[in-house]
């Protein structure tokens, strides 16, 4: 009996180790048309279930988009012909402690920030070319790009 | 192996070339150099509630804190206030809004005071919770334990995660489905009714099953 339990545990709370690895810092819940990953110089295509990580950057095509789940429970997605890099992305479960820091070099993007802005206004901020963004919660959009002649 | 990624990412070494001619334009912007065309819109929270939005683009700040609230940024120090529109918005945002991920969305099962036991009547729930994963694209679970006040911060940390983990091996046993399951105890930071401390409520004394 004890052992049948074991062996249904152990699983999980392997899954539960990768879960919770330092540099899983989201999953892709959302992916269409052409979107990679850029990570340490590889790309990865960003398929759903891909874990995202601190580092990453996440580029789409003229028909891409992409939508992240990041483990504060921020929801983060960009549309086609977009540049999101994730700067840094600390999270602590039980304090809901950290820092989340992402530059969206061109594109759009949309954003429901989630326990991160909600503990602390001045954990979460998102870069462009030309401004710096502090979130105090809540959802909102950006388009950054050079003006067209 | 190469070969088959290049392929892939046709569409995308344009947008590449773009960025490389892009970065010395970002720099000039930077420096002080009208060109750039950006727009940041602050959007009514679905629950209600609207934040705020900060923007500051060399040293010159404006605040969003209204629905539709929005700034352009048409260089670097040039922050003009206006408001957006919801025929805008999806205008200009509709790919990166239908890209948006489902809502978290969270169960809660209640325990009886001190211990890790819940009641039978949470089996229903758990119906509700293995629908929720169905429905869902690379779904995971977080089963984050609460306590109430009664009993110090590092004690209840550790009984909020004790009832995490005995919530994770409920779900095991019923046979829930493979997921990514982690969990975390919030202790007694978060409770559903405020008390002061050392007071008992059984309302605090809970699981969240939150399916993202």
């Amino acid at each position: 009996m004890r052992s049948k339990l074991m062996s249904l545990v152990v699983p999980i709370v392997l899954a539960a180790g990768v879960a919770v690895a330092a540099e899983d810092a989201g999953q892709i819940k959302v992916s269409k048309g052409a979107a990679q990953i850029e990570r340490s110089g590889k790309r990865l295509s960003a398929q759903v279930g891909r874990v995202v990580q601190q580092g990453d950057v996440v580029i789409t095509g003229a028909d891409g988009s992409v939508g992240i789940t990041f483990r504060d429970n921020s929801l983060v997605s960009v549309g086609p012909d977009s540049v999101l890099a994730i700067d840094r992305f600390v999270f602590d479960s039980t304090t809901h402690q950290g820092a989340f820091e992402s530059s969206l070099k061109q594109g759009t993007l949309a954003v429901v920030s989630g326990k991160l802005a909600k503990q602390s206004p001045e954990a979460v901020k998102v870069k462009t070319p030309a401004a710096i963004l502090g979130v105090r919660g809540t959802e909102f959009l950006v388009r950054t790009g050079a003006a067209k002649d | 192996m190469f070969a088959p990624v290049r392929r892939k990412t046709d569409a995308l070494s344009a947008t590449r070339r773009t960025l490389v001619r892009l970065t010395p334009l970002a720099l000039l912007v930077l420096a002080g150099c009208a060109g750039r065309d950006d727009l940041y819109v602050l959007l009514p929270g679905k629950d209600g509630k609207t934040g705020a939005l900060v923007v500051n683009s060399d040293g010159q700040q404006r605040v969003l804190d209204q629905p539709y609230a929005a700034a352009r940024v048409k260089g670097a120090g040039s922050v003009a206030g206006r408001t957006s529109t919801e025929a805008e918005v999806r205008q200009t945002f509709g790919p990166a809004l239908a890209a948006q991920p489902s809502r978290p969305v969270s169960f809660f099962l209640y325990f009886l005071a001190d211990t890790d036991e819940f009641t039978p009547e949470s089996k229903q729930l758990v119906d509700r919770i293995f629908a929720e994963i169905a429905r869902r694209p690379a779904p995971e679970i977080v089963i984050i334990g609460h306590t109430d006040r009664v009993g110090a911060v590092p004690y209840n940390d550790a009984l909020s995660l004790k009832r995490a983990e005995r919530v994770r091996d409920e779900l095991l046993k019923l046979g829930i489905p493979k997921v990514r399951i982690s969990v975390a105890g919030r202790g007694e930071r978060e409770p559903e009714v405020a008390t002061a401390d050392e007071v008992p409520e059984p309302r605090n004394r809970r699981v969240e099953i939150s399916v993202r």
